[in-house]
């Protein structure tokens, strides 16, 4: 099916589920901040309980995880096609490109791929498969994210990889917003600059929001006893 | 000033080639880069060895027909110029400037720095055009065009098909070249007409033909000799997905051609 | 043959060809698809002509050495194409266009087929708008004009500097969607290396695949050739590197008669020459003459300090420059037509006030314009031409003023065609540059454009039904008839020759020899001595050539070094023809300038009681002087002036 697509409906296939992960970015950044919330996680692990019972939310992940497949599958086709497109590569490689980051989409999507599955074992399976430790607020019972978090992220290696991981995710997403809007044709030169400032500004403010919380938990956070 | 070229030679379509490397002397600042060419095989050619074969012939910059992929660059150090329009002095005395032919499974190569670029007539055969025969057609100011459309269909209009939208991507895409194509047209009350056919037709032709496809990297704009933007390749998008999206039932012109 | 027939219908000058067409025969749709049309060059006309008659139903086979039949080198035509639309209200009409291209052609074209063109100029104004032709407009959406040289109405439409590009384009756009019909099978990379001739009639030609080095045999009913001018037998000229006059000479040599081969127009704005290895020359569009003004210095130590580089012309004082044009010619000033511009260059420079490293310069200066109109409006009009200029000459023409100098830029020789195209080898036509038949002695700027495009929309498309509708009842015709097979056997010799000599001297050394015996002598100024000396010099050259010259490779593959061979081949027989009718035209006359033959103050001196006539050669053999059959030109409806543009 996809493969009979045309190339330009592919890749307004995959432009439109990359900007629907985008928006996912941020609320699944903003819920994650609540962990330096100084309450012994209480108000994250609410959240947290709220993103994995409520029914809304459950219907919601399908897209979501649709999202992710198709905006990966679409990618890989793609980047088939452009791999053959030029058998023969050049001794001295092409010199110009309009962002460093912009000719790298397979290589740090595919990393961010791979970490991605770690990341869903970590967290997303161990909340779903049960296999965590619970806590109790007014009477009602919790499964306690926030343990979860800060044990993960008071060893140094784990921190580390998800710091790369989120780093390579803001090199991903400099490239993201603005090449979305131009694959669906959107490009006017009285607004594509602010495009373009929009699109960079996303990329930090998803990256270093990300980035926060290892950072801050590792150095200023205590295991609770 | 003194050079060191290294370049590659293919004698035909089916065999490998390799990079020769050739010293040429006392080239003046001032020429151009093919008279640079022609000086170094006539110096073959005194010798009895077969020239460097090269594609050009206007030699101001308009026929689209050069095309040297030159130290990472096509057409070379320079923007908004082609091969031919390349001067000497942007080189210093001493470089080493290696050569290479256009690379794209859509352009194979037929000899040394020759490729055969039939994909982008194919293109254009495809849909490229207005549906209007000679004779019978309305007075030319029978239909006012703002002055801004015209001056918008012209900036595309500009393309020469040279190929090194092709050649600067890291896809081998086509899309600046169709961009331009299609927006000349479609920025036209004429072109209007047929756009949304057209722009289907020759997407799909331009799949069919092994191009690859943009991932806004911008490398085309960047190399355009005729400073074609990617504005061009957004109206693409625009023109097509209003066409796949408006077409009425059964008139989809049916695309893709696999990956 | 001792006389040529040229057709010209009867009647008043406005109905000839209005009666033409309602006279011609026609063929009709199921015949026509049986009928087979060969057309040589994708150019203007060729382009233009393929995609019109295989929109009518005829099957075409259309042939360009270029890779693409976009890439014809009328795409390099850059100021405009006129037509006689009057849309500017300036009092422009058919009757004034017809009258400004026989006059700027110094009378020496046929009145018939200016008329024509002058009538169907409009027709492709609104052909190209229709085909999506991005021509400039005014604010108001309507078709913007500019004026050129040898007129005073702004007659000229154009798209930016790049009109030949975009008229092309839009050719070539119609010929793709006839190709893709079926209509129309497009052979690129094959150049064209004989006419086959049956029974009297063009029937096929030979090529030759330039990728795989095939000859192939091609037929059909008719053969047009669109192939362009032979401007590069100057070695310098403002053509493409691979334009020639292969197709039309071996066209001559099987027959067909050529006329006013000594024709060429010097055009007056190009850059000048810089080096030894040059290998082309530049032109800048003329309408640069609408605002930018010539002059040189006033003082020869001026000059002279200039040309050291000790003085830059900025230095020079307003009252130190002499405006020559403006002094010579105050009624048309700059905009004089090309041929009285090339040459009043020349003269300055000759007496020594040329600038430049060479002193072969002269400045175009828009200091005026850009006080006048300011730096946005001289961008918007001339950006590309001024971007070009300071990339191959490294200096900024808004702050100094352009050098520019004469160069070859057009042939108006060419096939002898008649009213219908045809030559003198029935079934042999010949559109665009490639005839000789509109522009006379001296074509004005942008009428190049409209003669392509109006011989191949318009003219062709009537004449060549003309002629086809006697062949309907002629099958197709094989390829291998015993006259294709002799003809393909002479050029295979032929290239089996040229790649047997295994001389020591490359192509192009020949070819930079020939280009300056013919520049130095049969270049802007003819005279009997120099021309005999061309002759002469040619023979040498030419002996030299096929004794000497070194292919390497071989035949089978791409080989430049044996298509220029080729195409040189040719040049060094056609260059002797042009000094040939250079010396039998005792007279002054638009692109064709005797120093025997000028007033007092140096203008051209034309001789209408002997030489008001087209010189049509015919070949007769290797070794036997051409035969010249003279068509009169008769002047019915104009009468005949000598040229002033005072």
């Amino acid at each position: 099916m996809a493969l009979k697509y045309s190339s330009i409906t592919k890749k307004v296939i995959m432009s439109l589920a990359g900007l629907f992960l985008i928006a996912f970015l941020f609320v699944h950044m903003t819920v994650n901040l609540l962990v330096l919330i100084n309450d012994n996680g209480e108000t994250f692990n609410k959240a947290a309980h709220f993103m994995v019972s409520n029914p809304i939310i459950q219907f919601m992940q399908i897209f979501l995880f649709g999202g992710f497949i198709i905006h990966i599958i679409m990618g890989i086709v793609l980047q088939i096609q452009n791999w053959k497109a030029r058998p023969k590569r050049y001794k001295v490689a092409p010199y110009s490109e309009m962002s460093p980051f912009s000719k790298f989409m397979i290589h740090t999507g595919m990393l961010i791929f791979l970490v991605l599955i770690y990341h869903l074992y970590n967290f997303f399976f161990q909340a779903k498969t049960g296999n965590i430790e619970h806590v109790v607020y007014n009477g009602t019972e919790y499964e306690d994210m926030a343990k979860l978090v800060l044990v993960k992220f008071r060893q140094l290696p784990h921190t580390i990889i998800y710091i790369i991981w989120l780093l390579l995710l803001g090199f991903h997403l400099d490239h993201a917003f603005h090449s979305g809007l131009q694959s669906l044709g959107f490009n006017h030169n009285k607004y594509t600059p602010t495009v373009f400032i929009i699109s960079r500004i996303i990329a930090i403010v998803l990256t270093v929001g990300f980035i926060t919380i290892p950072v801050v938990i590792y150095f200023y956070r205590q295991l609770p006893v | 000033m003194d050079l060191t070229l290294k370049i590659w030679r293919q004698p035909n379509a089916s065999s490998k080639g390799k990079f020769v490397t050739y010293k040429i002397k006392d080239i003046s600042p001032g020429s151009s880069f093919l008279e640079m060419m022609d000086e170094l095989n006539e110096s073959l050619v005194t010798k009895g060895d077969e020239p460097v074969a090269f594609d050009h012939d206007c030699r101001e910059g308009i026929c689209g027909t050069c095309s040297m992929f030159i130290n990472g660059r096509p057409h070379g150090p320079d923007t908004g110029v082609t091969t031919c329009q390349l001067h000497m002095r942007k080189f210093k005395d001493g470089d080493t400037i290696v050569i290479e032919p256009w690379r794209a499974r859509a352009f194979p190569v037929l000899k040394d720095l020759i490729v055969d670029r039939t994909a982008f007539d194919k293109i254009v055969q495809a849909g490229g055009y207005v549906s209007v025969n000679t004779g019978g057609v309305p007075d030319g100011n029978a239909i006012p065009i703002p002055k801004v459309d015209a001056e918008l269909a012209m900036d595309a209009a500009a393309c020469i098909s040279c190929g090194a939208c092709v050649a600067a991507c890291k896809n081998a895409s086509a899309m600046l070249f169709v961009g331009a194509f299609v927006s000349k047209f479609a920025l036209l009350p004429q072109g209007r007409i047929e756009a949304h056919e057209r722009v289907q037709k020759m997407v799909a032709e331009m799949d069919r033909q092994g191009f690859g496809n943009c991932t806004n990297t911008g490398a085309c704009e960047a190399e355009c000799p005729k400073l074609i933007t990617l504005e061009n390749i957004a109206r693409l998008n625009r023109e097509f997905l209003a066409a796949k999206l408006g077409a009425r039932k059964g008139e989809n012109v049916r695309g893709g051609g696999g990956i | 043959m001792a006389e040529l027939n040229s057709k010209i219908p009867q009647g008043p000058l406005e109905t000839k060809w209005t009666s033409y067409k309602s006279q011609a025969k026609l063929v009709n749709p199921a015949n026509k698809r049986k009928l087979d049309v060969i057309v040589v060059g994708t150019g203007l006309a060729g382009a233009s002509a393929a995609a019109s008659l295989a929109e009518m139903g005829f099957k075409v086979k259309a042939y360009c050495y270029q890779d693409s039949p976009r890439r014809a080198h009328s795409i390099a035509a850059q100021g405009g194409i006129n037509a006689a639309k009057n849309y500017q209200n300036d009092g422009d009409s058919i009757q004034r266009l017809f009258y400004d291209t026989i006059k700027g052609g110094d009378y020496r074209a046929r009145e018939a087929n200016v008329y024509r063109l002058a009538e169907v100029s409009n027709n492709i104004i609104d052909q190209c708008v229709a085909q999506g032709v991005p021509f400039a407009r005014e604010y108001g959406g309507l078709l913007d004009n500019r004026s050129f040289g040898g007129s005073q109405v702004s007659r000229t439409f154009y798209a930016r500097g790049q009109t030949g590009q975009q008229l092309l384009l839009g050719a070539y756009s119609a010929l793709s969607r006839q190709i893709h019909k079926g209509n129309v099978e497009m052979y690129t990379r094959h150049e064209m290396l004989d006419v086959v001739i049956v029974d009297g009639r063009a029937r096929g030609v030979i090529v030759r695949d330039l990728v795989s080095g095939k000859i192939e045999r091609h037929s059909a009913h008719a053969v047009v050739l669109a192939t362009g001018g032979y401007g590069n037998v100057f070695f310098l000229s403002t053509n493409a590197m691979g334009s020639n006059v292969t197709a039309i000479w071996k066209a001559y040599k099987k027959g067909a008669y050529f006329g006013n081969p000594c024709f060429t127009q010097i055009h007056p704005t190009c850059i000048p020459v810089h080096g030894e290895h040059q290998s082309k020359l530049t032109l800048m569009s003329e309408s640069l003459r609408n605002d930018g003004r010539i002059w040189v210095p006033k003082k020869l130590e001026d000059a002279a300090l200039i040309r050291e580089g000790k003085k830059s012309p900025l230095d020079i004082k307003e009252e130190d420059r002499d405006y020559y044009l403006e002094r010579r010619y105050p009624a048309f000033g700059n905009l004089v037509p090309r041929d009285v511009a090339s040459r009043a260059a020349k003269e300055r420079c000759d007496a020594g006030f040329g600038v430049g490293e060479t002193g072969r310069a002269v400045y175009l200066d828009f200091a005026d314009a850009i006080n006048r109109l300011g730096h946005n409006v001289i961008e918007a009009r001339y950006g590309n031409l001024f971007q070009m200029y300071e990339k191959i000459v490294d200096e900024n023409p808004y702050k100094v003023p352009m050098m520019i100098y004469p160069a070859v830029h057009y042939t108006m020789g060419g096939l002898w065609v008649d009213y219908e195209l045809m030559t003198t080898v029935p079934g042999l036509f010949a559109a665009g540059e490639a005839n000789f038949s509109d522009h006379g002695a001296n074509r004005l700027g942008a009428s190049a454009l409209m003669q392509g495009l109006a011989d191949g929309y318009f003219v062709l498309p009537y004449t060549i039904q003309n002629y086809l509708a006697d062949q309907i009842s002629v099958p197709r015709i094989s390829p291998d008839l015993p006259e294709f097979i002799e003809a393909e056997k002479q050029v295979v010799d032929k290239i089996n020759r040229l790649m047997n000599i295994k001389g020591k001297t490359t192509v192009d050394t020949f070819h930079r020899r020939l280009g300056h015996i013919m520049w130095e002598q049969v270049g802007m100024a003819r005279n009997e001595q120099g021309l005999r000396n061309a002759i002469e010099e040619i023979k040498v050259v030419r002996e030299e050539f096929w004794k000497d010259v070194k292919i390497p490779g071989d035949a089978f593959s791409i080989n430049m070094e044996l298509e220029k061979a080729g195409r040189v081949a040719d040049f060094l027989e056609l260059g002797e023809l042009m000094a040939k009718d250079a010396l039998m035209r005792e007279e002054s006359c638009g692109g064709h300038f005797r120093e025997e033959h000028q007033t007092p103050d140096g203008e051209a001196l034309r001789n209408d009681e002997v030489f008001k006539y087209v010189a049509a050669w015919g070949y007769k053999g290797e070794n036997t002087e051409p035969d010249l059959i003279k068509e009169g030109l008769n002047y019915e409806f104009i009468e005949v002036k000598q040229r002033n543009y005072k």
